[in-house]
């Protein structure tokens, strides 16, 4: 944890005009940003890395809500065309736009997924406040940690590259972000899915060595006096986040392996002809997939707790329960995950299970909810724009819950199945739930992590726009799921027209919001004003706020004492 | 003679699994595959499969066809569910609409009301103290014991719905459905008919005054106020075979049988689509359900060159000499068998 750059003091750059603290003493450029060991400095690239995958994930969300705004094909041979054309091929036939439209659906859940949420939240803000928020100088082993960074841009090249090789129909991998088999093996010749495969074993790899860092942080690195359980929730949600990284994604790994094996060396896993089983693959992939849905969200219970208490000007209500609820979220997310797969052929006492252990699910998160909430009551509550984002998540994730509820029942699912019903659902608790809590805690931290205040009309500004947009974006495609429109086609029945109309509006409405958060964070960087150590007063408990805005290179030389 | 036809069915179902091997053709060939289930449909092709007894001159004309209702069985932009027309529908709307909904928009207003009460009461300007309760035993343990009281009131419905989707009554018709890339084969192993259904084009539609992208060459046809018994398998990658209308939805898994049943006393058309992403064309494989009454199913059977349930006419008789050749010879003579039944589709991508 000492000085990790001693080896590097031949790319230093001159900057001995002034005397550094020692604390502040900071490597040249190419060293301090491609060669980190720095948490903060990592964080701060895990952050930049997710703004950069956010924008093109959302891009090809956009993408997808112009060509879904009309019934009918509007847009997706044209897009195939470009993309053939790219690499020196042919204009595209009708049939490799549909396909180009399955690889905008794949990308986009995967970009969301791996490069944009799961960054952000433990990569990101992970990285920069568990070691902080635990009164620990850096992660448990910062070389790790860098690394865990850079097979990010590996992989997401490697996905991205996939756009641009043969997928089987046409360019691209067009299987979803579920790339389940056979599609994945015998429905999808050329390199791409190999490539998008071998994506996921380093964004999988990436993750597992983050995970192992943070776990080892937590549990060795915390100052004196801080005890597990006086840890802010975030780290707490960060703790039970890296056990679910690293019980799942090992699984994921074997599984996506087995397809890589079916689909080059004549395995048959997944192959009913030579004794496997297509269905094999999705148990693999959603004992990885549901506690991955968790993975996305529990970072953000943690970082909503830290906002609304401070907001509230009060301790989070009930702390034990909430930290215990997220441990009960995370255990019981482990044996729910036959629940995506309610219409494959299950017998109906396993169905009766999966409906009864994904309901129990509703308890916890029930508790959470409620718990913000009187976190709130009695407070003294002020609307600064992370606290907005933090209650339209509570909001929003609440709804986006009970839709769980709904589906969780699997007679109920067999109709909502693949519907929009289950795009509404999802987006809900993503869209609207993990995106606000990053939101909220970006805006949060923006202070700390920069040294600069954002602007508060512009937050707000963003706010507004875009809780109205994926309102408006979002809620409609209920109306759709339950009148039986299926996910993942270009075109659909006239009758879904005028509901998906509504919902490219509100995607624009969304985009509008964006432009301000843009806006801000390049003007609050270029002239905002300068950031005190604790811009949000005395609700503001934990130890980063004890910290200089931006804290000095490296914290906590001296460790602080909790008491 | 029923058993037979049903083993093979069954043999089908495993023997075309492999057969299908092939899976999606690289882009150059797209053309060529796309021509394929186009020639299947083509008189000729059909006929063949369907009516090798009979030829189109003496094979008694077909009822005609039903026109859709705008609001039944199809989708017309509504808030909620498709309107139910099977038991099982109606139970489960019922569920739906009657508990699911009520509990999770009370829950949601509860949690906006509570939200919106301490936005208000709780602001900086009215209350500049903040309390330092962080404690409430009493509360926690209601916001945990009330939301598990009211899941088992919700489990009670949905465990009863589960259980009467999976005790069906005896079937009175058995449909075979195959999902392939793209369109989907339907065969009634009782009756000695075999279809293809293709997407009707935009143009067809309109001809037939079939809704866009949900009109078919050839309906599955079922009579009125029948258990209709489906097994879905696929021959390439995974489909899922489901109709809004009947509460039902069974996903297509080469390799495996699935079952799933439907009972629709109410003749019209019921549209459903392929709800499991298979490919290029996932969004252009509907599927129509014509529902006839009675007489009508018969009269429509005898069109397509089948026979009664039971009965042995001389087309079946060459297709159940197959399966007991296959008993004893290798399992591929059982495949090529019925292959050879099977449109011109189906051995184009045998070979291929």
């Amino acid at each position: 944890m000492t000085d990790t750059t001693a080896n590097a003091v031949h790319f230093e750059a001159d900057h001995g005009h002034d005397a550094h603290h020692h604390a502040d003493h900071k490597p040249g450029f190419f060293v301090r940003w491609f060669m980190s060991t720095n948490h903060k400095d990592i964080g701060t690239l895990y952050l930049i890395f997710a703004i950069c995958a956010g924008i093109i994930g959302g891009s090809i969300s956009g993408l997808m809500r112009w060509e879904l705004a009309e019934p009918g094909l509007q847009h997706v041979q044209n897009w195939a065309t470009m993309l053939n054309h790219s690499v020196g091929l042919p204009n595209a036939d009708l049939d490799q736009g549909r396909h180009m439209w399955n690889v905008l659906v794949t990308a986009h859940g995967l970009i969301m997924i791996f490069f944009m949420v799961m960054p952000a939240m433990i990569g990101g803000f992970g990285n920069w406040f568990v070691p902080i928020m635990i009164g620990a100088p850096d992660m448990a082993f910062p070389r790790m940690n860098n690394i865990s960074f850079w097979l990010l841009p590996c992989s997401f090249s490697l996905l991205l590259g996939s756009m641009f090789v043969s997928g089987g129909t046409g360019l691209g991998a067009g299987t979803g972000w579920t790339l389940y088999a056979p599609l994945s093996t015998s429905g999808s010749s050329g390199p791409a899915v190999d490539m998008v495969i071998f994506s996921m074993h380093l964004a999988g790899a990436s993750s597992i060595l983050g995970a192992i860092n943070f776990i080892t942080t937590i549990f060795n690195m915390r100052a004196p006096g801080m005890t597990l359980h006086k840890m802010p929730l975030f780290a707490w949600s960060i703790l039970v986040t890296a056990f679910l990284l690293l019980l799942a994604l090992p699984v994921l790994a074997g599984a996506i392996t087995m397809l890589l094996t079916d689909r080059n060396f004549g395995t048959h896993f997944f192959d009913a002809r030579g004794g496997g089983d297509p269905i094999l693959y999705q148990h693999l992939f959603w004992f990885f997939g549901h506690p991955e849905v968790y993975i996305m969200i529990l970072p953000g219970f943690g970082m909503v707790s830290q906002v609304i208490a401070t907001f509230s000007r009060k301790p989070v209500f009930g702390y034990l329960g909430m930290a215990y609820a997220m441990v009960a979220i995370g255990v019981i997310g482990f044996i729910v995950w036959a629940h995506h797969m309610f219409t494959v052929g299950l017998d109906v006492n396993t169905k009766m299970y999966f409906t009864a252990a994904t309901m129990v699910i509703a308890v916890p998160t029930g508790i959470k909810i409620f718990s913000w909430i009187a976190t709130m009551w009695g407070g003294s509550i002020s609307f600064e724009t992370p606290m907005l984002w933090a209650l339209g998540f509570i909001f929003m994730f609440t709804i986006g819950g009970v839709t769980g509820v709904v589906l969780a029942n699997a007679g109920v699912d067999t109709t909502f199945q693949d519907t929009y019903y289950v795009v509404a659902h999802f987006h809900y608790v993503l869209s609207l739930g993990a995106v606000f809590s990053l939101f909220a805690g970006f805006y949060y931290w923006f202070a700390k992590m920069s040294g600069k205040m954002y602007n508060e009309v512009l937050g707000k500004l963003h706010f507004w726009l875009f809780f109205i947009g994926v309102n408006i974006l979002f809620f409609p495609m209920h109306f759709l799921g339950a009148d039986g429109m299926q996910r993942r086609v270009p075109d659909y029945a006239d009758a879904y027209g005028p509901w998906n109309h509504v919902a490219s509006i509100g995607y624009v409405v969304m985009a509008g919001g964006m432009v301000f958060f843009f806006i801000n964070v390049i003007w609050s960087l270029a002239a905002g004003r300068k950031a005190p150590d604790n811009p949000w007063g005395e609700g503001a408990t934990t130890l980063e706020w004890t910290l200089s805005s931006p804290p000095p290179f490296h914290q906590f030389e001296t460790l602080p004492v909790v008491d | 003679m029923k058993t037979l036809l049903k083993l093979a069915a069954i043999a089908a179902a495993f023997g075309l699994a492999p057969a299908a091997a092939s899976g999606q053709a690289p882009a150059p060939a797209a053309a060529a595959n796309q021509a394929a289930p186009v020639a299947a449909t083509a008189p000729g092709a059909a006929q063949d499969a369907n009516a090798a007894a009979t030829t189109n001159a003496v094979a008694p004309p077909a009822p005609a066809a039903l026109a859709p209702t705008p609001t039944i069985g199809q989708p017309d932009g509504r808030y909620g569910l498709s309107d139910q027309v099977t038991p099982i529908g109606v139970e489960a709307a019922w569920f739906n609409d009657t508990i699911l909904l009520p509990v999770i928009v009370a829950i949601s207003m509860l949690v906006m009301a509570l939200l919106l009460w301490v936005i208000v009461r709780f602001r900086r300007a009215a209350n500049a103290t903040p309390s330092r309760t962080a404690h409430n035993t009493v509360l926690e343990v209601a916001w945990t014991l009330i939301p598990v009281i009211i899941l088992v009131a919700i489990a009670i419905p949905s465990i009863r719905l589960l259980a009467h989707q999976y005790s069906p009554p005896h079937a009175d018709l058995t449909v075979k459905v195959t999902g392939n890339q793209w369109f989907w084969e339907y065969e009634y192993p009782d009756n000695g008919i075999h279809l293809v259904s293709n997407m009707l084009s935009e143009e067809q539609d309109r001809a037939r005054h079939e809704p866009r992208q949900l009109g078919v060459d050839n309906r599955l046809v079922v009579p009125a106020g029948a258990v209709v018994k489906v097994i879905v398998t696929s021959n390439d990658v995974i489909h899922s075979w489901g109709v809004p209308a009947f509460w039902v939805k069974i996903d297509a898994v080469p390799g495996r049988l699935n079952e799933t049943w439907f009972k629709v006393d109410r003749p019209g058309v019921y549209y459903g689509v392929c709800y499991e992403l298979c490919g290029a064309r996932h969004g252009f494989m509907p599927i129509a359900v014509e529902v006839l009454p009675r007489e009508q199913f018969a009269q429509w059977v005898a069109s397509q060159g089948g026979h009664p349930a039971g009965a042995r006419p001389a087309a079946a008789a060459a297709a159940t000499s197959a399966p007991a050749a296959g008993e004893t010879g290798p399992p591929a003579a059982a495949t090529n068998a019925v292959a050879e039944a099977a449109p011109a589709s189906t051995n184009s991508s045998a070979t291929r």
